[in-house]
């Protein structure tokens, strides 16, 4: 059974169709590298399916349970699946321990010392475990998205969706949180990622989909879909690329 | 005819200059916890409350507070209650402060970085636990400059009270002045104090904005 189950989803803005019905089926332990040109809808797949935006039509469903828009459901699922962003979020008032730490007290209420213990062990696993007391605009880019990967690995989700978590970085800072998820990937975890840095996606991905103008255009196994693509947008896509 | 000296003048305006603080006082920290609830009713998630305090806020900000004095003094009076000047004052004060700083501090929690809602949302947190653990915390720091700014208006909004009767600052300089003909000197010292009860306000509202964007650069 797959994990996470896209169905026809459509997705508005005013009268901007930024979705136009979107099938995709994750399987446990997939990492999927989503592209596309800006605008072509990927960022706002994925947050439909950590229901940070609602969709109009079509469903979604992670590990069986449908996303509803209430509270209740939004959280369930939240619990289920992480999400990292373009711009890291963390909360600049805690420390990384704190920020790692802050969710599992008050979602889970997991005890104080359960808490630290789980914080320490996921900065250690994203190699942060001596910045435990850092506060955020103490880290760099990469550090502090490495941090924002420990918080989100901290509630034990089964899948993690990835915004184009390497964008806001500088070019030298790219590679060390990359590391930190194609670890992720090897250790079996479930990753729908938005990326432009293709040449991951085809070394850690186990499918590609390009998405063009709110469609998936092509979906398939990344050395079939950047060695033989079959559209011609995705074939200027990749060229337009390869030119950076 | 009895004679003033400079020191009865000093006297008689320090010892209503205490009513001056005490109105301020209370002003401040009622209008503070009247702001308090009108700010999660305009921010809040019931579309009713949420129209109740934005038009309470309009309703005061669009309004001279001389007008509101005067309808907390002669209005309840309409009503066969009396009300003496003091608990007229008072009472459209902490209405008149609680506008402001419900605006002042909505404007706080909306500059907080959409992100994070979203990383929190992403995280499980429910309304409550974001505006608790992540959303009001940042949204104080940004707070704490405005607020102390505004305190030096409700100061010298309490001036306004002496209209109604109330002996504070301004109206024991009135006083003063009708008893010893020397407006010029009382009036220069009654703007003296405010000064000096204003001042350090202002200036301690410039350094902790100073102070708290160092810490808050890289947002």
């Amino acid at each position: 059974m797959s994990l996470i189950e896209v169905t026809e989803v459509r997705k508005s803005f005013g009268s901007n169709e930024v979705l136009k019905g979107i099938n995709i089926d994750v399987d446990p332990g997939e990492v999927i590298a989503i592209i596309g040109k800006s605008g072509s809808g990927k960022s706002t797949l994925l947050r439909c399916i950590n229901g940070l935006e609602l969709i109009d039509d079509g469903s979604i469903a992670v590990a069986g349970a449908q996303l509803l828009p209430d509270e209740l459901h939004l959280k369930a699922l939240r619990l289920k699946v992480g999400m990292i962003f373009q711009q890291f979020n963390l909360f600049p008032h805690l420390t990384a321990g704190g920020n790692v730490m802050l969710s599992q007290m008050v979602v889970k209420k997991t005890p104080k010392a359960d808490a630290e213990a789980m914080a320490r062990k996921m900065l250690d696993r994203v190699g942060l475990a001596h910045k435990y007391d850092a506060f955020p605009d103490e880290l760099s880019g990469g550090q502090q998205q490495r941090v924002a990967i420990a918080r989100a690995l901290a509630m034990q989700p089964i899948a993690l969706l990835c915004d184009e978590i390497t964008s806001a970085l500088d070019p030298e800072l790219v590679a060390e949180v990359l590391a930190v998820v194609r670890e992720l990937a090897a250790e079996g975890m479930t990753l729908l990622m938005v990326t432009h840095e293709m040449k991951f996606a085809r070394d850690v991905c186990s499918r590609v989909v390009f998405m063009h103008q709110g469609r998936v255009h092509e979906i398939g196994k990344p050395e079939e879909v950047f060695a033989n693509p079959q559209t011609p947008e995705l074939k200027q896509f990749l060229g337009f690329s390869a030119e950076h | 005819m009895t004679e003033f000296t400079l020191w009865d003048i000093v006297r008689n305006l320090l010892l209503a200059m205490r009513w001056t603080v005490l109105l301020s006082l209370v002003s401040f920290i009622g209008g503070g916890l009247v702001a308090t609830l009108l700010l999660f009713m305009r921010i809040g998630r019931g579309r009713f409350l949420r129209f109740v305090a934005k038009y309470y806020v309009e309703l005061f900000q669009g309004t001279p507070l001389l007008m509101q004095l005067f309808l907390a003094f002669f209005g309840l009076g309409l009503f066969g209650i009396n009300v003496p000047a003091w608990l007229a004052a008072g009472f459209a004060l902490i209405l008149w402060s609680a506008a402001f700083l419900t605006e002042i501090w909505r404007g706080c929690v909306e500059s907080v970085f959409k992100g994070q809602w979203e990383a929190s949302a992403s995280l499980g947190m429910g309304y409550v636990q974001q505006m608790r653990y992540v959303i009001i915390p940042q949204a104080l720091k940004i707070a704490i400059p405005p607020t102390v700014g505004f305190s030096v208006q409700v100061i010298k909004g309490t001036a306004l009270t002496s209209i109604i009767g109330f002996v504070e600052l301004s109206k024991a300089g009135t006083i003063v002045t009708n008893a010893t003909f020397q407006p010029f000197t009382v009036y220069g010292l009654v703007a003296l104090f405010y000064f000096a009860l204003c001042w350090p306000l202002s200036k301690s509202s410039q350094i902790l904005e100073r102070k708290l964007n160092v810490a808050h650069r890289s947002h």
